[in-house]
């Protein structure tokens, strides 16, 4: 009697788990056709976005075999930390060798890791990390006050909608990405020199002042916006958040 | 089994003494319930842990002395809101624990507002007095509205502010998109302030299409607008074969004609690639229309329709009764009107037509339209609503033709029908719907748009701000938009403006477009024979500057009409036109304002004045400066430029009233002609 109930019980047991394991069971991976030695990023790194949203442009990975070739139908799988959606989580790599995934940031700001892995012919796994930079209100503000007073002087780059100045300047600025000058200039400085112009640190007078046209929160901003996008990274950049 | 029991009760309760005692530890232990359910809850286990962490610190001290325990709360009793987030968020005000990545100890995030003032659920959401996290978070029985969603959060801030917001660029955004991708043409949006919003995209009118284009491409374009023009906002109604075809019938039929569009060709348009581009370039076409060049990317402005083949779209006739007046066939097209002559139509008309696609009409045969065609077209063009958007003679526009939306964010999840594997959230719903329309059930009628998914979020954003809250909000706690102005410029002047279509560009009382200097104070800036020559031949003023004045051909008296307005008219309050003299400024002040521009001030960083050394070319270019503006402008914009043009990119710098003169001396000698006239040549 005792025996039967048991059966029934591990067979209820067993259905029971199943359809919950079921319901959990992520969809199955893609088999690759193909393994790769390297795996090395396309473009979509170092972007930025307001955290919790979308990049503005796609991430996209390249596989590449023993000769540095793109090598197509290998597994991509991406990862990182919660809160992070990356659409595709995971894929083939295309006939150029290439996979493309969408990618929104985690509702915090800093710096969010993504690490692509695909699996060589010794199934071991190779690792690429991937960091894109979140926003949060204070920087945001800051990016769009670059975006109106700063960066046709200290942005080199110009695209059709924006010409850049730099090239036209005697003393050439610093673009805020420049983390290896700008990170060792304090923030008291960087206040000092953003309000006051570039003499007033002894640097040049092609800096303006600004003190009369930013207010003391737009300049901070500004310089929360200048940590954030800092490469190398600024220690007041803000956390990393990675895949635990 | 009965015996058993038996001795049981016999044990606990067999005499007065035991049952006296068990009844005793009984009580005992069901008052310990509450305190130990008080010791072992949620959030004095996370001020344990936050005690923990920051134990080893260098900051511990401060962090220890900040620290609170027990239960936190801010009550904001103007708002009803109850707030106790801050018993497990502890570290929320500490700065010093930006490193920190575990929640819930993250420090807040700077904001322009006071934490303690504000609460947490006014931006947030969920349930501000639970004290566990599934209650406070998530949506309970009692409590439909969870946490927001970070990427939704500006939504919030629109709740009190209603106009544009600095630091909330998908708010702003979200609602840009509202109007300019024409949602609230089916649906109405009652602000809080009772005010409708209004669509900005002005869809056009097809009462007389069949002068425009033909049956061929009306149908390639219901079938696929995007096919046509990437950046086409008309949305994809998927509509079948058969329906396609009659509603193509029936628009041609219904359409009547216009005299000037069936003139038959004054000139016959030009093939003359070289000299149309150039007409095409000189005009700024590319302002305000896209073109996809042969890389694939879009060149050109957004106000109006992208051209890349635009000669697969368009009858000869009509573009060039188009571009000889475009109001006669729209009389509110924000299109200037270029007073073209016949060589220049054809010129331009010759060169727009080559811009065509042999693929996009290919493979579209359409028989002779019969008269049942033409009725089911018709009705068909009722059920979709087209009249919303287009005007349609005979067909009224509908009324509510789509839900109202003006309490969107307060929609209760219970009324909602999700998709599978849709969370069950409102901002899920929102975003879904936006993405995939038809997808919610068979015979839906929205059609499908092509937005990306950061213009999803951002439209959702814009929705969830319309709230319950943001319509009862007390008005002590509102940020109110600036009043749109409907400001009209009066007389021959204001009609010649209008025809023009100068508030496509500029702005004037705050009425008008972006791309272009503010003219309200126009006439206090700029002297009068250079606005005269500027109108007969713009030049160019801001070398970085891709969208510029166009040419638009006018005629001496218009020109004369137009400056004396101006120069009368847009004046500025601050300082008179004529109160400092256009020349006979001392040498040596002049000389001093070229040290200043040089020196100190370091001006050749953006402009430049002698154009053999000075590089800059961010503001504009000064050579011949003293010929344009006049010194009283130059010397109040040398004191305060964003007093005279808010938001100029030209930093304030505080000058004194002697550098500001002498600065001044020095511009106003750099006339036309002299030696910066031979450096212009020679450029």
């Amino acid at each position: 009697m005792i025996r039967h109930f048991l059966t029934i019980l591990t067979l209820f047991a067993a259905v029971l788990l199943t359809s919950c394991s079921h319901k959990t069971a992520a969809v199955p991976l893609p088999t690759p056709t193909a393994f790769g030695a390297a795996i090395v990023e396309s473009s979509g790194g170092k972007q930025t976005a307001q955290a919790g949203t979308a990049l503005p442009q796609p991430v996209v990975v390249q596989v590449n075999d023993e000769q540095g070739n793109a090598l197509p139908g290998a597994l991509i799988e991406f990862n990182a930390a919660p809160g992070v959606i990356v659409d595709p989580a995971n894929g083939l790599t295309d006939s150029s060798g290439q996979v493309t995934t969408n990618v929104t940031l985690g509702g915090m700001a800093g710096r969010y890791q993504i690490v692509a892995y695909t699996t060589d012919k010794g199934r071991k796994r190779v690792a690429l990390t991937i960091e894109e930079i979140a926003l949060g209100y204070q920087q945001t503000l800051g990016r769009q006050l670059n975006d109106q007073y700063c960066e046709r002087c200290h942005n080199p780059e110009s695209t059709v909608e924006r010409v850049s100045n730099f090239d036209n300047l005697e003393v050439k600025p610093h673009p805020f990405a420049e983390g290896d000058t700008l990170n060792k200039i304090s923030d008291a400085d960087l206040t000092a020199i953003i309000g006051h112009g570039g003499p007033a640190l002894n640097k040049s007078a092609l800096m303006p002042a600004w003190g009369n046209t930013l207010s003391k929160s737009d300049i901070q901003a500004l310089i929360s916006y200048i940590r954030a996008i800092s490469d190398p990274p600024n220690r007041n950049a803000g956390p990393v958040y990675a895949r635990n | 089994m009965k015996d058993k029991l038996k001795s049981l009760w016999q044990k606990l309760f067999g005499d007065s003494i035991r049952a006296f005692g068990v009844v005793s530890l009984v009580f005992l232990v069901s008052l310990a319930i509450a305190p130990a359910k008080n010791y072992f809850s949620e959030w004095r286990h996370y001020q344990h842990g936050y005690l923990k962490m920051i134990r080893n610190r260098s900051d511990a001290v401060t962090l220890q002395r900040h620290f609170q325990g027990e239960i936190q709360q801010i009550w904001l009793p103007e708002l009803g809101v109850v707030d106790r987030c801050t018993s497990c968020h502890v570290g929320l005000k500490e700065a010093s624990l930006a490193d920190v990545n575990v929640q819930p100890f993250r420090p807040h995030p700077v904001i322009p507002h006071k934490l303690d003032q504000f609460g947490c659920t006014v931006c947030h959401r969920g349930q501000g007095a639970a004290t566990t996290v599934a209650e406070a978070h998530n949506s309970t029985l009692a409590w439909e509205q969870p946490i927001l969603p970070a990427k939704y959060i500006e939504s919030s801030c629109g709740e009190c502010h209603r106009g544009q917001l600095p630091g909330a660029p998908q708010l702003n955004q979200g609602r840009h998109l509202l109007s300019r991708n024409g949602c609230v043409h089916c649906h109405t949006v009652k602000l809080p302030d009772g005010k409708i919003m209004k669509a900005t995209d002005d869809p056009p009118s097809l009462s007389h299409i069949a002068d425009k284009t033909s049956r061929e491409w009306i149908y390639a374009w219901l079938k696929d607008p995007q096919a046509y023009a990437s950046t086409a906002t008309m949305p994809n109604f998927k509509l079948s074969d058969d329906d396609t075809r009659d509603i193509s019938a029936f628009l041609i039929a219904n359409s009547t004609s216009l005299p000037e569009d069936t003139a038959t060709l004054s000139a016959k348009p030009s093939s003359d690639p070289a000299a149309g581009a150039s007409l095409y370039g000189e005009s700024f076409c590319a302002s305000c229309h896209a073109v996809q060049n042969a890389a694939g990317n879009l060149v050109g402005g957004n106000v109006g329709p992208e051209l890349t083949r635009v000669g697969s779209k368009v009858k000869p006739e009509w573009l060039q009764a188009w571009l000889r007046n475009p109001r006669n066939y729209d009389e509110e097209t924000a299109m200037p009107h270029y007073r073209f002559n016949d060589p220049q139509v054809a010129t331009l008309s010759g060169f727009l037509l080559a811009k065509a696609d042999s693929d996009l009409l290919a493979n579209v045969h359409l028989e002779a339209a019969t008269p049942e065609q033409i009725a089911h077209g018709k009705r068909l063009v009722s059920d979709y609503g087209c009249a919303s958007c287009h005007e349609i003679a005979g067909i009224k526009k509908p009324e509510n033709f789509a839900p109202e939306l003006s309490r969107i964010g307060n929609k209760p999840v219970t009324q909602l029908i999700f998709l599978p594997g849709m969370q069950h959230t409102l901002p899920d719903y929102i975003a879904g719907k936006i993405k995939q329309p038809r997808a919610f059930a068979p015979g839906l009628k929205m059609p499908q748009y092509t937005f990306t998914t950061a213009q999803v979020d951002s439209l959702t954003t814009a929705l969830l701000a319309l709230n319950d809250r943001a319509a009862t909000l007390p008005p002590s706690l509102l940020v109110v938009a600036p009043p749109e102005s409907n400001y009209q410029p009066a007389g021959k002047a204001g009609k010649l403006m209008t025809d023009l279509a100068c508030f496509s560009c500029h702005r004037i009382n705050g009425h008008g477009g972006d791309m272009a200097p503010d003219l309200t104070w126009e006439g206090s800036s700029v002297q009068r024979q250079w606005l005269v020559e500027f109108l007969k031949n713009p030049n160019t003023l801001r070398p970085s500057l891709i969208r510029r004045m166009p040419k638009l051909n006018l005629t001496e008296g218009e020109i004369n009409e137009l400056t004396d307005y101006i120069m009368t008219v847009y004046q500025s309050p601050a300082g008179g036109r004529d109160s400092m003299p256009l020349s006979g400024y001392p040498q040596g002040q002049v000389e001093l304002g070229k040290q200043l521009f040089y020196g100190k001030y370091a001006c050749q960083g953006c402009h430049i004045v002698d154009s053999k050394t000075d590089k800059g070319y961010i503001g504009p270019t000064l050579t011949q400066v003293g010929s344009r503006l006049t010194a009283a402008w130059i010397f109040e914009w040398m004191k305060n430029p964003q007093a005279l043009r808010p938001g100029t990119a030209e930093p304030n710098r505080a000058m004194s009233d002697e550098d500001a003169r002498a600065l001044t001396a020095f511009l106003i000698s750099q006339k036309s002609g002299g030696k910066s006239e031979v450096a212009r040549t020679k450029k």
